[in-house]
């Protein structure tokens, strides 16, 4: 250990973690944007994740259509699904416990784990390759090419997210629903669509990062488990903080790949719950949550 | 009609059974659970054993999640605490079965105490979150030590009662039948006691609890560790009736198949725990034997698991949509209209 570290190895190590991260921070962001607007926690994002990727594949290798269309399609198909989640699902449970529309989430992840298992059984699939397969050094540093490119496109969409959301109408409908539903009612915005279009812009974010997972580590039904390390992701960066996502997402792939490199595969998911419980006990609501102040 | 019901004294009023049908009814279940293993298969009687045993851990998540309003995803993990710490004692030790089986409840206990200090902190959701932690964390720790058989596991030579192995499903339906009915007489009880109306206090609103003057961290950790001790013993039975405990035996899976079932079941009812476990335990069953009657029921057995899986999930979303107070409701329905009877409502 003395001496000799091998300061090159972890430095690439570190860069293959953050950009791994870059995947988690879209794929929180899209957590957090039902979370922030619904306080639902969707605990099927992985497998919504799953789905983006599995109409990809479907759009893209059975029926061999071009990319430019196969993307936009997946990515629509899957902001439809997430329209019809939130009205049959998610509606009907307006103002019950929050732990019941957990729950069923938790009956959703279940029922879309064994659909896709249904049409495309649960065998492992492999995306058709659209980035490009130069590899990309950093410095002295190699860095996977699909690493790369994919927390690239990560960025640009984490950037488009927050400039439309900033800006676009339905983005000021969904903040000020977010941070105030009876005042959101009372200035005129219709909350119910509100939701809707967090549902739907949620299940369209989770397509896309779904898109790149599975572009870079193949597709199968047990993809959702991506899904275990975007929940910690946003417990850790506070379930309702877009800066917590992005910051959380970052961190959790960098912890994950360090846990990897230095200490073996297997330590990588136990490394990440270890941070997750020290987060919970220093700063119960996350790093960038916001503390309730609860009142009788 | 129901008549005659008047309860004059508050014990008569806090009675566990009330009715004198009810006490029929009891006695003609007893009798149909002493007389079960002398008219059923084999196979009945294995499924026999698993509902049990899934009751006894449900009942366990109840008093945590139904009662005391704490979601726990980690009655898996506790389970595994109690089932490994059986297998060691079996294997290594030696000890006598009844023995093991308390030692299993309580480092299980032991566990849900250290996995329920933030709870005072965390709550709702995170905490449910930090029990899945606690949960990879179990995981982890049977997969990569050595004492534990890491990942392939221990297997647990059978109960023995007085010199007799408890090697069939007949003869340990003996066993955890019993075990399964005590522990459920425990939890019914419990309910009509301090301890309990104080989990039900914290339910209900945790800091008027407190202002009530219930302290609410020792309330919540002996909650947490009371459905741990019930997932231990459980665990226990468990490891007696596979007689292997592999690391992938207690998944994350089956955390949630728990929660579901008091979903399903009806949460803060015991009924509701008894039926949901037993409706979830039945479901994949029935399913298989659906699929055998069905014609070209052989090309049809690769969709199971899959169709398995939806059902599994759509039984969650139905009820929490549908019949957000479970089985249980739906029994206190039936129980209705035969107590008014001739009369409509």
């Amino acid at each position: 250990m003395t001496g000799n570290f091998d300061w090159a190895y972890l430095f690439e190590i570190s860069l293959t973690g953050i950009a791994g991260g870059g995947l988690y921070a879209l794929a929180a962001l899209a957590f957090v944007m039902v979370y922030k607007a619904t306080r639902v926690v969707n605990i099927a994002i992985g497998e919504l994740l799953m789905v983006g990727a599995y109409l990809f594949f479907t759009f893209a290798s059975m029926f061999a259509l071009p990319l430019w269309l196969a993307i936009p399609a997946a990515v629509l198909g899957t902001g439809l699904l997430g329209a019809v989640i939130e009205r049959t699902m998610i509606r009907p449970l307006l103002g019950e416990p929050p732990i019941s529309v957990f729950m069923v989430t938790v009956g959703l992840a279940s029922v879309l784990v064994g659909l896709v298992e249904m049409i495309w059984t649960a065998d492992q699939r492999r995306l058709p390759d659209f980035m490009p397969t130069q590899p990309i050094m950093v410095g002295d540093a190699f860095l996977a090419p699909k690493v790369f490119w994919g927390a690239l496109i990560a960025v640009v969409f984490i950037a488009a997210v927050l400039v439309v959301f900033r800006f676009w109408r339905g983005g000021v409908a969904l903040r000020a629903t977010a941070s105030d539903q009876a005042a959101a009612y009372s200035v005129g915005i219709n909350v119910p669509r509100v939701f809707s279009l967090a549902w739907v812009a949620s299940a369209m974010l989770a397509a896309i990062s779904g898109i790149i997972v599975g572009s870079i580590g193949g597709i199968s039904s047990s993809m959702g488990v991506f899904g275990l390390s975007v929940l910690v992701v946003v417990i850790v960066g506070g379930l309702d903080s877009v800066l917590g996502a992005l910051v959380g997402g970052i961190l959790i792939g960098l912890i994950e790949a360090l846990a990897g490199a230095y200490l073996g595969g297997e330590y990588k998911l136990l490394a990440t719950f270890i941070v997750l419980v020290a987060v919970l006990l220093v700063r119960p609501y996350g790093l960038f949550g916001t503390h309730e102040i609860e009142r009788l | 009609m129901r008549i005659g019901t008047l309860k004059e004294t508050y014990i008569a009023d806090a009675a566990l059974f009330d009715s004198r049908t009810q006490k029929v009814w009891l006695a003609v279940g007893a009798a149909l659970l002493v007389l079960f293993p002398f008219m059923a298969s084999d196979y009945w009687l294995y499924l026999a054993c698993l509902v049990s045993i899934n009751v006894a851990s449900a009942t366990g998540l109840n008093i945590l999640t139904g009662y005391t309003g704490l979601v726990s995803l980690g009655q898996a993990a506790f389970m595994g605490l109690g089932a490994y710490t059986v297998a060691v004692l079996e294997t290594k030790v030696g000890t006598p079965f009844v023995l093991n089986l308390l030692t299993g409840g309580f480092v299980a206990m032991l566990g849900g105490i250290v996995v329920g200090i933030p709870s005072l902190r965390v709550k709702g959701l995170y905490l449910a979150i930090a029990t899945i932690a606690a949960s990879f964390i179990a995981h982890f720790i049977f997969a990569n030590w050595k004492f534990t058989g890491g990942t392939g596991g221990l297997s647990v030579p059978p109960a023995k009662l007085f010199g007799m192995a408890l090697d069939t499903s007949f003869r340990l339906y003996w066993l955890i039948v019993p075990v399964t009915l005590l522990m459920l007489l425990g939890a019914a009880n419990l309910f009509r006691t301090r301890v309990g109306r104080a989990f039900i206090a914290i339910r209900d609103r945790d800091i008027s609890a407190e202002v009530l003057g219930i302290p609410l961290l020792r309330y919540k950790l002996l909650s947490f560790g009371l459905s741990s001790f019930y997932a231990g013993v459980a665990g226990g039975l468990w490891a007696y009736f596979f007689r292997v405990v592999t690391p992938e035996s207690f998944p994350l899976l089956m955390s949630i198949f728990f929660l579901a079932a008091i979903i399903v079941g009806g949460m803060g009812s015991i009924l509701g725990g008894i039926l949901g476990a037993v409706f979830m335990t039945m479901v994949p069953e029935l399913l298989k034997l659906v699929v055998d009657l069905m014609p070209g029921g052989s090309e049809l057995t690769v969709f199971l698991s899959p169709v398995r899986t939806v059902i599994f999930g759509l039984l969650i979303i139905g009820f929490l949509v549908f019949e957000p107070h479970g089985l249980a409701e739906v029994w206190r329905r039936v129980r209705r209209f035969f107590h008014l009877w001739p009369f409509r409502n």
